[in-house]
Parts: C-alpha cells; structure tokens; sequence
C-alpha cells in the first residue's frame, strides 16, 4: 500500500506522480497543457465566479465523497446564478499518510461529477501537511461559469403570490452523514443527494416559467436560504411544514436527533421562486428531471412591501399541528464538518 | 387499513383543530391561567409545533426546572473539571455539559490546560472506554433526571455482580460522580418553599404580567415511564394542583392542557395519566428496583435554586468502588476550596435561575440572542438542547 508523503507537496518528482493521476481524472487539455495558469476561451457572455473549500467527515458516504462533493458544490452556486457551468480548479491539501489509493478514488470522483456536470478541472495545486496536521484531504474548488445578459436571479422582482419550489427530498445528506457519524444502524438505507444541478436549472429556465430566484439548499437547509431571502428583499415567506418532501428514514432519524427538517443541509437541492401562474409549469419542467422527480411547491411569498431590516427575517412555517410560528436561521453549528 | 404510527396519530390535523377550539371554551372567562411544565423535551415540541400560538391569550405555558444540564451547580461542575485535569484521569459525559459556561472556563475550555474529556451517550459507552484503556482512570459524570438514572443503575448492579463472579472481570479504573436529580422531589421541595408562589423568594415575575404561582402541571413523560404516574399524586393531593401526565405530540400536549383547564374550571383537583401508552400508574419496577438498590437520596444543590433537600443521588456504600466522590475524595475537596465567592456569582445579569422558575422569560433578559447565544453561552439555559433559552432562540424568539 502506497501513501502521500510530505516529498509528494514539495513540486519535484512525487508531486509529479500526483499531477499524474489527476490528469488521467480529469482529462483535460487545458490541465495537460502545463502552464502556470490555464487560458481559457471566452463564451462572450457575463463570467460567474466563485469559490468553496471541503473539509466534510467521513471522506467517503452513500452517495458519494469529498471528491463528487467538492465538484458540485461549486458547480451548484454557478447554476444558481443562471451560469452554464464551465471551469473549475482543484487545490489539494493531503494529510501525510493518506492512502494513494483513497487519493485516486477521490480524484475519480472528481473527474466523474464534473463530466456529468459539464465542466472541465483545468487546473489545479497540491500541498502536503504533516500527519496529524489534518483530516486526509481539504479540497478547494473554484468555478466558472457564463451567464445570459440580462438574466436575473437574485430575486429583485418577487411579488406577492409567488410560489415557493423545492427541488426534492430534504435532509438527505446532513442524515447520511450524522447517521454515518453517530452510528446509529440507519445508513444503509440513507444516501446523500450530492449531485451537480446545472441541468435541471437548465431544464427549469427553458420551461419557461418566470424564475425570479434561485439558491442551492445548503448548510442551514431551506431554513437559512429563505431567511437569507427575506432580509436581502424585505419579502415576508410562508412555508406548509405539510408540504416539504422528506424520505421517512431522514424523518425518523431527525425525530430521534431532535433536529427540525427545514434546518437540514442538502447538497443536491434548489429553492426557486417562481411566478404564481408558473407554479405548474415550473413543476412539471423539474418533475422530468433525474434531480427534480420529488420536487414540491412548500409555500408563497405573503408580502414584499418592507424595506429589508437586517435582523429581522419574515419567515413563518405552518407546522404539523397547524400553528404558524416562526421559521428561524439555524443557530450555531449543530453539525460541524457537513460539507 | 393502515395504522399510523404511534407519533402520527398524535399529530392528526383533525383532531388538533378541535382540541384548540375547546381549549379556547374552558378558558372562556377564567382570568389568567399559568401552566408549568417542567421538561425540555416538552418545551422543545411546544415551540416545533408552535402550539402557544394555538392557546387563547389568557393561558400560559411557562417552563419549570425540566433541563438538567442547567440546573447542574457550580461546585459539581467545579468537580467535574478538576477530575478531567487530573493526571491519568478521562472526564466522560454528554456533549452539553462541556460546554456549560463557569468561573475559569467550561469543561471544553479546560481542554486548552489538558483536561481529558470523552462525549457519551450513556454510562455504558464509558464503560467500554474503562475497559478498553485500562491504564487510565475513566468517570463518567452522570447527569440527568431519573430517565438516565436508570441505566446507569443497571450497569452499576451488572458490574457488581460481575466483579462478585470474577475479580478478572472487574472494571476498578471506572467510576460514576453522580449529579443525578430527581423530579418529584424537587418539585415537592420547590412547592414546599414556596418558590413556585407569587409572593414567594423568586416571585413575582420579573414582567409583572402576573406572578409565577402555576394553575396546572403538565408532569414529563419520560421520568414518569420509569417512576409511575402515581409519584406525582402528592402534587395534586398535598398542594392541590391539577396535574397532568403528558407525552410529547401536539395532540398530546393539547389534550394535557385542556385537562388542566377543565379541572380548574371545575374547581378540582387530580393527577391524571394521558401518557398512559408508555407510563404506568407504578412506572418500571425493574428500574426502580435497581435505582433503589444503587442509590440513596441526598439533599443536593441546584444552580440558581440553592440546596433542596433530597434531591439528588448519591451511591449507597454498597457500591462505593465505583463512586468518584469517594473514590477521589482529596481532588474533589480541593476542586471548590477558594472558589466561594465564585460560586456565588451568577454571570452578570443572567436571567437563568429565573428563567428556571418560570419567573422570567428568555426574551425578559438583556443578554438573550445578543451577547448570549449557544456559541457564546452566559448561562446554562443556553448551553443544553434541554434548555429554555436555547430552545427559544432556537425556534426564533429573538426575531
């Protein structure tokens, strides 16, 4: 068996042999080409950037790894922004003594996940820390993307009425990882639903249906995105508990960890909102999709008249019972180590 | 026909509204009506459901002392963390209680000095530690209500007669240090004080709105599956207060209440059992047996409260070899010398002991969801998944 020593971070011969297995990965002419920064073609539209580092715990789950992870992860915030994704890096930092052949498994990963998503790992960096130093492997991925003039997102034109569309199942990665974590004997029937979305936000843009705003449900879960929206709008939201998609496993587990649904991380989930007409057709456009089969209308938006006040979220959730209370930002960090 | 899970038909939507709708008739013209639970796991699903919102203005429901981790008190707390900082020692115990906020740092913070901490989930996942790291001394700080006293008790009698089989067998590097409280004992201690009264040593409410006097109990579910609904009957016998036993679902908790209303509305007096598919009038005997052969009461201190008198555990002689406060009689002696006027002194402004009376609520704190959050603890109340303050910042009080 064969592990990363601190000679494979130093730029000589052993790193070599890692840029070697990454370029068989990611097969990519820009990453084979060598030089210090990749050149990439412009597609002439507006350029979507971003960035996300990946320290998750276990390295590998149902559903995926820290590899598939750190792939969609980027490519999901440029599909949000209505970005074709197109290019990413990958900055490596390995822990002495992770095996190679986790290593390969991580980078395979990688290059599957950005072939289905349609990006291309054009370059890249590795660093060695000693053992002890850190979990295995960090990841950071950057992206780009190319974005229609004129396309807007960002949720400027909500109005009143305007449906509320998750994408799928809630919960399924925070329960496959906590169940992983806690050893609780559910993990075989759980399994993370990691996955790149630029096509089903493609899918969703061209059934025509006004998108005013789109957000990949991530750490907080739908909790922390839609009071993210309502303070950055002034819009007041209203979500049915009753409506939201939620696997039973995922709901039994959070019944016995005491953790609520709406505050569960996704990786492989979006929120949309979607004109009021357009519900159906936004549904039906996301319901043919591999990624968007469960997807559900959970809620309206009940008021955009406030000017935004920080602080002040306007989010309410009908709970079972049937009680509106309020649906609060996730506090603190229940679940270290998710994504 | 299918048949609902036990929680989902405890979640019916049909048979919510109408519980509401005659909640709203027996409180009709009944002036203010004030109804104490006192169990964090009830807290926390009367926020989920957002079931205050369901109740007519005129009734409240405060939460009582229902969070162990928050009643905890400093000088057992103290004792605590010198066992972890002690020399070959491991200080094992739930999550929430390494981070409960002290004078001169949290049990997590006495990390950064070399305290040796594990989180468990049980007595018994200490125990495998003892046995898997036999060079080290492993004591398992047991905090909790009757609900986790129970099993530790049985572990405890399972090591015994083990030990009595084969000395092989023993485990003589584990130990419990026993914060175990018991909830009908506090609660007759708090009645008896006049502590829970209106014109009581913590009373009136710091709002005004009215005093923490309480009109009704609704008695925890869990403890009760262990000790039997009938330990609770003194509450409505010696104090006459309508009291009863609950479970953990909206319809639960609804009908609980509406019980409660009734009676007062009729000027009597019960302890009724609406838990009855897990508790029994005589609880788990098992269990009590076992809780009886191990421990003894104690008069014990509470944070915020003072001493009430028996309650709390201490173990019998009989058990001595695992018990830490015998067993580290010197450390533990020394862990609170010099630290009096510490313990004396709440953090300042931190509403938390009254928070636990039903006294004052979070919201009545300067500190709540500003400087006192669950990543920065003031007090207790925040620290624990149990605790009233959390729970409601939780479910966005604050906002």
């Amino acid at each position: 068996m064969k592990y990363v020593a601190m000679g494979h971070g130093a730029g000589g011969s052993l790193t070599d042999e890692i840029i070697g297995i990454a370029r068989s990965a990611f097969a990519s002419a820009y990453l084979n080409a060598g030089l210090d920064s990749a050149i990439l073609p412009s597609e002439g539209e507006r350029i979507a950037f971003t960035t996300d580092s990946f320290v998750v715990k276990p390295l590998f789950f149902p559903g995926g790894d820290i590899g598939k992870l750190a792939v969609c992860g980027t490519v999901n915030d440029l599909a949000v922004v209505g970005a074709r994704p197109r290019f990413i890096s990958c900055a490596l930092i390995l822990e002495e003594g992770l095996p190679f052949d986790e290593l390969e498994r991580i980078l395979g990963s990688m290059g599957s996940a950005a072939a289905e998503a349609g990006v291309e790992v054009v370059t890249g960096d590795t660093k060695v820390v000693e053992k002890g130093r850190g979990d295995g492997i960090y990841i950071n991925t950057s992206g780009i993307g190319f974005a229609p003039e004129g396309l807007d997102l960002s949720g400027a034109d909500i109005e009143e009425g305007d449906a509320l569309i998750v994408s799928g199942s809630l919960g399924d990665h925070a329960m496959t990882i906590l169940g992983l974590r806690e050893g609780l004997g559910f993990e075989s029937a759980l399994a993370s639903d990691c996955a790149p979305l630029g096509g089903l936000v493609r899918a969703l843009l061209d059934s025509g249906a006004r998108v005013r705003f789109l957000r990949d449900l991530t750490r907080g879960g739908l909790a922390a995105s839609l009071n993210e929206l309502s303070e950055l709008r002034g819009v007041s939201l209203e979500v049915d508990e009753e409506a939201l998609p939620v696997k039973e496993q995922v709901r039994a587990l959070s019944e016995i960890l005491g953790i609520d649904v709406p505050s569960m991380a996704n990786e492989g989930k979006i929120v949309a909102v979607v004109r009021e007409g357009d519900a159906d057709r936004a549904l039906a456009a996301m319901h043919a999709h591999e990624y968007g089969r469960d997807a559900a209308l959970v809620g309206r938006v009940v008021g955009c008249d406030a000017a935004p006040e920080p602080g002040h979220a306007r989010v309410r959730i009908k709970t079972l019972s049937g009680a509106l209370r309020i649906l609060a930002r996730p506090s603190g960090e229940k679940l270290p180590r998710i994504c | 026909m299918t048949t609902l899970p036990a929680h989902e038909a405890f979640r019916r939507k049909d048979l919510i509204g109408p519980l509401a709708d005659s909640i709203a008739r027996e409180a009709e013209g009944l002036g203010p009506v004030r109804i104490m639970h006192v169990c964090g796991t009830h807290e926390r699903s009367v926020n989920r459901f957002g079931l205050r919102a369901l109740l007519p203005p005129n009734v409240r429901i405060v939460a009582g002392p229902g969070c162990p981790v928050c009643v905890c008190p400093l000088p057992e707390l103290l004792a605590a963390r010198a066992l972890a900082l002690k020399a070959g020692t491991v200080l094992a115990s739930f999550g929430d209680m390494l981070s409960v906020p002290m004078p001169g740092g949290s049990l997590l913070d006495a990390r950064r000095s070399g305290a040796e901490l594990r989180v468990v989930y049980s007595a018994a996942d200490a125990l495998a530690i003892a046995r898997a790291e036999k060079k080290r001394e492993i004591v398992f700080f047991s905090v909790g209500f009757e609900t986790t006293t129970a099993p530790t008790a049985a572990l405890l009698t399972a090591l015994a007669r083990e030990a009595a089989i084969s000395v092989k067998s023993a485990v003589p590097n584990f130990s419990v240090l026993s914060s175990n409280r018991l909830v009908p004992e506090a609660l007759r201690a708090l009645l008896g004080s006049g502590m829970l009264e209106a014109d009581g040593p913590n009373g009136p409410s710091i709002d005004g709105r009215n005093g923490p006097s309480i009109d009704g109990l609704i008695l925890p579910g869990h403890v009760s599956a262990i000790i039997g609904s009938e330990a609770f009957r003194f509450l409505a016998d010696d104090f006459g207060i309508p009291s009863v036993v609950a479970g953990f679902e909206p319809v639960d908790l609804l009908a609980s209440i509406r019980e409660l209303l009734a009676q007062k509305r009729r000027g009597i007096h019960e302890l009724r059992n609406l838990y009855s598919r897990a508790v029994l009038p005589e609880g788990n005997l098992k269990a009590k047996a076992l809780m009886a052969e191990v421990y003894e009461n104690r008069d014990a201190e509470w944070r915020g409260l003072g001493i009430l008198p028996g309650t709390g555990l201490a173990l019998r002689s009989a058990f001595a070899a695992y018990d830490a406060s015998a067993k580290f009689r010197k450390t533990l002696s020394e862990s609170v010398a010099g630290q009096e006027a510490a313990i004396q002194d709440e953090a300042a402004g931190c509403l938390c002991s009254r928070v636990i009376l039903g006294s004052a609520e979070p919201g009545d704190c300067p500190h709540f969801g500003s400087v006192c959050v669950p990543e920065n603890p003031l007090g207790p109340c925040m620290v624990s998944e149990e605790g009233t303050c959390r729970i409601r910042l939780e479910y966005g009080e604050a906002t």
